[in-house]
C-alpha cells in the first residue's frame, strides 16, 4: 500500500527535526486525526444548520436565526443539549451491538473523509485504490444501520434497517458503475491522479454526453445511498417513527444524525473529485495560489450538497417497490449501456481535451 | 420505445418541480411568511380569518347590535356564553321588550368553533384578532362583552 502524508511539508519537516522518527510519525498521525475529527465535527454541525436554513427557504420560512448571528451557533447549542441527555435504551436490547452500531456508522464516514484531496497538499491518505476504497467504506456504514435496527428490539427499527439494507445494496451498484465509467477516462483509481488527469479539462467536460449521464445517475444513487428524501424509506417519519434510530437518544442519536450529514458531504465530495476536478479552479484562474484549492473544493462540494437538498425538498418520496424498480429497471441498464458508450468514445478518441 | 420516452418525460417532470421550488428558494428572503413575534409585536397584524376571541363591537354612541335572542347561548357546544337578560319598556312603542343586561363570555372554556358567530342573526358578535390572551388569574378570562351603559341600536330588530 502506498502511504503519503502531505499536509503541508513544513510541519512534517519541523516535527521530524524535533524528535526521533518513530515518535514524530505517531505525533503526526495524532495531529492529522485531530484535524480530521475537527473537520468532521464542524462540517457535520454546519451542514445540519445549512440544511435547516435551506429547507426553510424552500418552504418560504426563515429558519433558525436566533442563537448567534443568523443562527450560526444553533447546531452547537443542539449538540450541547444532546450531550446532556440521558442515554436510554430498550430493556431486551442486545446491549453490545446496540452500543456498537453508532460507532460503525461514524467511523466509516470518518474513514471515507480522510482520502479526499482538499487541495494539492491537503490530503491525508492518498491510497492507490482511492475510489474503490471510498465505495467500499461507504457501504460498510449500512452494517451500523442494520445492527442498530436489529439490536434495538423494536419492530419499526427493524423494518427501517431492513429497508436500508435493500436500498444501499441496490444503489451501491449504480454508484460503483457510474464511477467506473469515469475511471475509464482517468485510467487510475488514485484520487490524486484522477485530479491530475483533469488538468486538461474537468471529466464532465472531457467525457461530455456519457459523463453527464453518469453524473445524473451518480447523484440519484448517491442521494439514495445517504438515505435522504426522496429515498428516506429508512427513517420514514410518517410510517416508522424514526426508523432504525427510534430507540437511540442523546449522543448516540447525534452520532447517527451527524454521520448522515457527513455521508451527504462525502457523496458530494466524491462527485466533486470525479466529475468537477476537485481543487482545480475553473480555467486555471487561481493556479498560482495553491491554498485556494481548499476554497474551490469546498465551493463545488457545497454546490452539490445544495443540489441534494434541493432534491430533498422538491421530490415526493418513493415506495419500496418503486425504489427497486428505479434501480433495477432504469438506472442499472442505462449505466451498463453508458459504460459501453464511454468505452467506445475513448476507443474512437472522441473525448474533449484542452 | 416507450421506455426511453418515459425516462425523458420523468426527467422533464423532475426539472419542472425543481424549477418551482428553486423559485421559492430565491424569493424566500422577501416573501417569508414567518413572523418573528416578540420582535415585531408593535407592527404584527394577524390575518383576517384569525380566531382570537369573540367580541361585541360598539359604535360611537355606545350602542351594540345584540337583541338578547340567546341564539348564541344555545349554539355554544360547551356553555361558554351566558346571557343575563331583563325586560324593559321600549321608549318608541311603550311595550315591554327583551334586552340584555350582561353578555358573559368565558374565554377559558371557548374552543373557537365559531358556531355562536354563525348563529347570530344580527351580527352582534364577531371574531377579534387578539392573540395575547394569557393572564395570571383564570377569573380574568370571564369577560362581559357589552360595555356598561350600552343599549341596543335602534331598528336592528325590524
Amino acid at each position: 500500500m502506498f502511504l503519503k502524508f502531505s499536509i503541508t511539508k513544513t510541519i512534517h519537516d519541523w516535527l521530524f527535526e524535533l524528535m526521533p522518527a518513530g515518535v514524530a510519525g505517531v505525533v503526526e498521525m495524532i495531529l492529522i486525526a485531530v484535524v480530521y475529527l475537527l473537520i468532521f465535527a464542524v462540517a457535520g454541525l454546519y451542514l445540519v444548520l445549512l440544511e435547516r436554513r435551506v429547507a426553510a427557504w424552500f418552504q418560504l420560512r426563515l429558519g433558525p436565526n436566533r442563537v448567534g448571528y443568523q443562527g450560526l451557533l444553533q447546531t452547537m447549542a443542539d449538540a450541547l443539549k444532546l450531550v446532556s441527555k440521558e442515554l436510554t435504551g430498550t430493556e431486551k436490547a442486545d446491549k453490545f451491538l446496540y452500543n456498537l452500531a453508532p460507532y460503525f456508522v461514524i467511523v466509516t464516514s470518518l474513514m471515507a473523509l480522510s482520502v479526499f484531496p482538499f487541495s494539492e497538499e491537503f490530503q491525508a491518505f492518498d491510497i492507490n485504490i482511492g475510489i474503490f476504497f471510498l465505495t467500499a467504506i461507504s457501504s460498510i456504514g449500512v452494517i451500523g444501520i442494520l445492527l442498530g435496527g436489529w439490536s434495538s428490539n423494536n419492530k419499526f427499527a427493524l423494518i427501517g434497517a431492513m429497508r436500508s439494507g435493500v436500498q444501499t445494496i441496490s444503489y451501491e451498484l449504480s454508484v460503483g458503475l457510474s464511477l467506473l465509467t469515469m475511471v475509464l477516462l482517468t485510467e487510475s483509481l488514485q484520487l490524486s491522479e484522477i485530479v491530475a488527469v483533469q488538468k486538461n479539462g474537468w471529466l464532465i467536460v472531457q467525457g461530455h454526453i456519457p459523463a453527464v449521464i453518469a453524473f445524473v445517475i451518480f447523484m440519484i444513487a448517491g442521494t439514495a445511498e445517504t438515505n435522504r428524501a426522496p429515498f428516506d424509506l429508512v427513517e420514514a417519519e410518517s410510517e416508522l417513527g424514526a426508523g432504525f434510530h427510534t430507540e437511540y437518544s442523546g449522543m448516540k442519536f447525534a452520532y447517527f444524525f451527524l454521520a448522515e450529514f457527513i455521508n451527504m458531504f462525502i457523496i458530494a465530495a466524491i462527485g466533486t473529485t470525479v466529475f468537477f476536478g476537485a481543487w482545480l479552479s475553473p480555467f486555471g484562474i487561481t493556479d498560482s495560489i495553491p491554498w485556494l484549492g481548499v476554497f474551490w473544493f469546498l465551493g463545488k462540494t457545497l454546490l452539490l450538497v445544495f443540489l441534494m437538498m434541493w432534491f430533498r425538498w422538491t421530490f415526493p418520496r418513493l415506495r419500496v417497490d418503486q425504489l427497486l424498480r428505479l434501480e433495477w429497471k432504469y438506472l442499472l441498464p442505462i449505466n451498463l449501456f453508458n459504460l459501453v458508450f464511454m468505452a467506445g468514445l475513448i476507443w474512437l478518441g472522441l473525448t474533449i481535451k484542452f | 420505445m416507450s421506455y426511453v420516452s418515459e425516462i425523458f418525460k420523468g426527467l422533464n417532470t423532475l426539472l419542472t418541480g425543481m424549477k418551482v421550488t428553486g423559485n421559492y428558494f430565491l424569493h424566500a428572503r422577501k416573501g417569508a411568511i414567518t413572523q418573528q413575534y416578540p420582535d415585531n409585536r408593535d407592527t404584527l397584524k394577524m390575518f383576517e380569518r384569525f380566531r382570537g376571541e369573540v367580541v361585541m363591537p360598539h359604535d360611537e354612541n355606545n350602542e351594540h347590535q345584540c337583541t338578547g335572542c340567546q341564539k348564541c347561548e344555545l349554539a355554544c357546544p360547551n356553555g361558554s356564553i351566558e346571557i343575563i337578560w331583563d325586560r324593559g319598556i321600549d321608549e318608541a312603542t311603550g311595550k315591554k321588550k327583551k334586552k340584555i343586561d350582561r353578555h358573559i363570555y368565558h374565554l377559558g372554556m371557548c374552543t373557537m368553533c365559531g358556531l355562536c358567530i354563525e348563529a347570530c342573526p344580527t351580527d352582534a358578535i364577531v371574531w377579534a384578532p387578539n392573540f395575547e390572551n394569557s393572564v395570571f388569574d383564570r377569573t380574568q378570562l370571564t369577560k362581559v362583552l357589552n360595555q356598561p351603559g350600552s343599549k341596543v341600536k335602534a331598528g336592528i330588530e325590524d
